[in-house]
């Protein structure tokens, strides 16, 4: 029988199968930032074990530093110390740290692709959850807790129970202004925030074939928010065209001898699936979340839920408790509902991409007097590419500030907080309580949808501003 | 890490569903680079207005003084969200040993073993069965036989758990002194896979 691609590549990096217990598996490439390391720095060194490959660790400051005046000292004493504590403990153990000030500092995973270090093949992890988008590359990619990290600096390999293996084929073209945060919305309303609980995710079929590796990025970046414990796009042209010549991609012979082992990194065709499922790209709108799961979201069109359509009391408590924090009505309509907040970022939405699609609706306008905003771009290259393309400009007289990179408002972990009971459209991958600050009403949505609130400063079905 | 055999204890019931990582320990409290003292923010939005710690809301469960206990029981889906490793100390430096759920979120699932905190994942109608019992009742969870009983009916239910991480939770093992046992193994994995 058939490999699926996950099986081809789990299989290579298997150095040991536990009986009755999990598989030992070799991790090709660590990524660390300054809030899930520190402890599993003192736990090695408390252990007297030296970090046994270094060289295939890459540190970067993100979650918890400023996105304005990066220049100056951290002025929160904890984040400080915090990010201090990396700084240190990277020096200490020979480990690669892009800090703030580097140029290849920026969100762990805008940067890991952005600098060619994720690459078809390879096992990848990272004390963070959203480490699932490298899969995006067809490689092994998940979020880890930070025993598995210290796991990882003692051994570089992480004990893993092999997950079930489900495929999503999205086929069809998408509607102008459905873009690739939609699909993964789209999938998330489906089959819910556990939907994919037990499994890694195979995106496949011609909708994603056609995608951009950013936006390829978002989806295989969300896959956690259904519980999946990763998500995968077989490489392709599209792939090897945006890593060549990336500063750590294989390069001259190198590359040309790397080709020819991704081009095997496929599904076979008579591989099987545990689950799949099937969607029609077509059927997708641009979509928005109303709840304070991921899973709970609609058509910018659509309605909410209503009382009546919950049979089981526990999930119609959820939802009267999703209702009362979001101050929403079951049964309601969203569109045209005022917003105070607009966030563009994170590692879902940060990308040069989408600020090209932002730029693009916002061009020659002003934002909405009501609306405020945190524009953060991913890395300090992205700021560097929207200066060269002049897509400042565009934001500037727009009357919108872009700020520096960071996670910012995405975990609300710096001063970038929303408000409580304001509403915030947000390009992020997270809705829950309190995510974006204590009370703040998270509205998570494409980087178009989020232009076009920065127009209107409503809920607003982008197809409107663009037909 | 501590080891865990036995345990009889009264239960606080958690009846919310997708109860997320964000709930469980809010990021601000991220900040710190130790692993202790994250207990007295377990829940923290959950528990208090404003962030008050003299303001308990009292309707939520922690707060409620009928109920305690080394067991927490929630609905489905717990620790969905990120993989901070936070969230299971904070339970673990709350008091609790035992997590009860009818589903459990993976990263969340690996890093309370990762810490001598044990999920046991049952049935949607045995969690029911605990919903239904009240502040006094107990359960039992025998881990060597990998069942969990509610004491006041007798109701008992058998648990999934791998072998290997039977074995390290039952003698306070972690998986961090079983790879550095296995260096040279992997040191020849490496000979041929970095070729």
């Amino acid at each position: 029988m058939g490999k699926t691609i996950f099986d081809k590549i789990w299989d290579k990096h298997v150095v040991k199968i536990i009986e009755g217990g999990p598989s030992v598996l070799y991790i090709d490439k660590h990524l660390i930032h300054e809030v899930t390391s520190p402890q599993a720095f003192t736990g090695i060194e408390k252990r007297g074990a030296p970090l046994f490959r270094p060289k295939q660790i890459v540190a970067t400051a993100d979650h918890n530093v400023p996105t304005m005046n990066q220049h100056l000292p951290i002025a929160d004493q904890l984040s400080k110390f915090q990010v201090d504590t990396l700084i240190e403990n990277c020096k200490k153990h020979g480990v690669e740290l892009y800090g703030l000030g580097h140029p290849n500092q920026g969100i762990v995973h805008v940067i890991g692709p952005e600098l060619g270090i994720t690459q078809p093949g390879m096992t990848i992890v990272c004390g963070d959850s959203h480490t699932s988008t490298h899969g995006a590359f067809g490689s092994i990619a998940f979020g880890i807790g930070t025993s598995e990290v210290e796991m990882v600096f003692a051994a570089q390999c992480v004990m893993q129970t092999k997950p079930k293996v489900m495929r999503i084929n999205i086929e069809g073209s998408l509607q102008n202004g459905v873009v690739s945060k939609d699909i993964i919305l789209y999938i998330i309303a489906k089959i819910s925030a556990s939907g994919a609980t037990g499994y890694f995710v195979e995106y496949a079929g011609s909708a994603i074939r056609a995608l951009s590796m950013e936006a390829r990025m978002t989806i295989c970046n969300m896959s956690i928010e259904m519980g999946a414990r990763g998500g995968m796009i077989a490489p392709d042209e599209t792939t090897y065209a945006y890593m060549k010549g990336r500063p750590f991609a294989p390069q001259g012979e190198n590359w040309n001898k790397k080709l020819i082992e991704w081009k095997e990194l496929y599904t076979d065709a008579d591989a099987k699936f545990d689950l799949e499922i099937n969607i029609n790209a077509a059927d997708i709108d641009p979509m928005i979340t109303y709840g304070t799961n991921p899973g709970m979201g609609l058509s910018v069109q659509g309605k909410l839920p209503t009382m009546e359509s919950f049979t089981d009391a526990t999930e119609k408590q959820n939802f009267e408790k999703a209702l009362a924090y979001m101050g929403l009505e079951a049964g309601q309509s969203l569109l045209g509902m005022p917003v105070q907040y607009v966030f563009i970022g994170s590692c879902t939405n940060s990308r040069i991409e989408d600020f090209r699609l932002v730029a693009s609706i916002i061009k020659g306008k002003q934002k909405n007097a009501s609306v405020k905003t945190l524009i953060v771009p991913g890395s300090q290259e992205v700021a560097k590419q929207i200066k060269a393309e002049g897509l400042d400009k565009i934001f500037t007289a727009a009357g919108i500030e872009i700020r520096q990179a960071g996670c910012s408002a995405c975990l609300g972990m710096n001063e970038d907080k929303i408000p409580a009971g304001e509403y915030c459209i947000s390009t992020s991958n997270r809705n829950f309580e309190g995510r974006q600050g204590a009370g703040a009403r998270t509205l998570l949505a494409s980087p178009l949808t989020a232009a076009a609130a920065l127009l209107t400063g409503k809920i607003t079905d982008i197809r409107e501003i663009l037909n | 890490m501590q080891s865990l055999q036995k345990i009889t204890s009264r239960f606080i019931p958690l009846r919310i569903e997708n109860v997320d990582t964000d709930q469980i320990i809010p990021a601000r409290f991220l900040k710190a680079t130790t692993k202790e003292g994250f207990g007295k923010n377990l829940f923290r939005d959950w528990r208090y207005e404003n962030d008050d710690e003299s303001k308990p809301k009292t309707d939520f469960v922690l707060n409620q003084k009928q109920f305690s206990g080394e067991i927490l029981v929630a609905a489905k889906n717990f620790g969905c969200g990120s993989s901070r490793e936070h969230a299971a100390w904070s339970i673990q430096d709350y008091g609790f040993k035992v997590v009860v759920s009818s589903f459990f979120a993976d990263i969340f699932k690996n890093n309370a073993l990762n810490n001598g905190v044990l999920p046991v994942t049952v049935s949607d109608a045995f969690l029911q069965a605990i919903f239904a019992e009240g502040a006094d009742a107990t359960l039992s969870i025998d881990l060597e036989k990998q069942t969990i009983t509610i004491d006041t009916t007798g109701a008992s239910e058998s648990f999934e758990i791998n072998a290997y991480k039977k074995t390290c939770m039952l003698n306070g093992y972690d998986d961090i002194d079983y790879l550095l046992s296995m260096k040279e193994e992997i040191e020849q994995f490496e000979l041929n896979h970095n070729k």
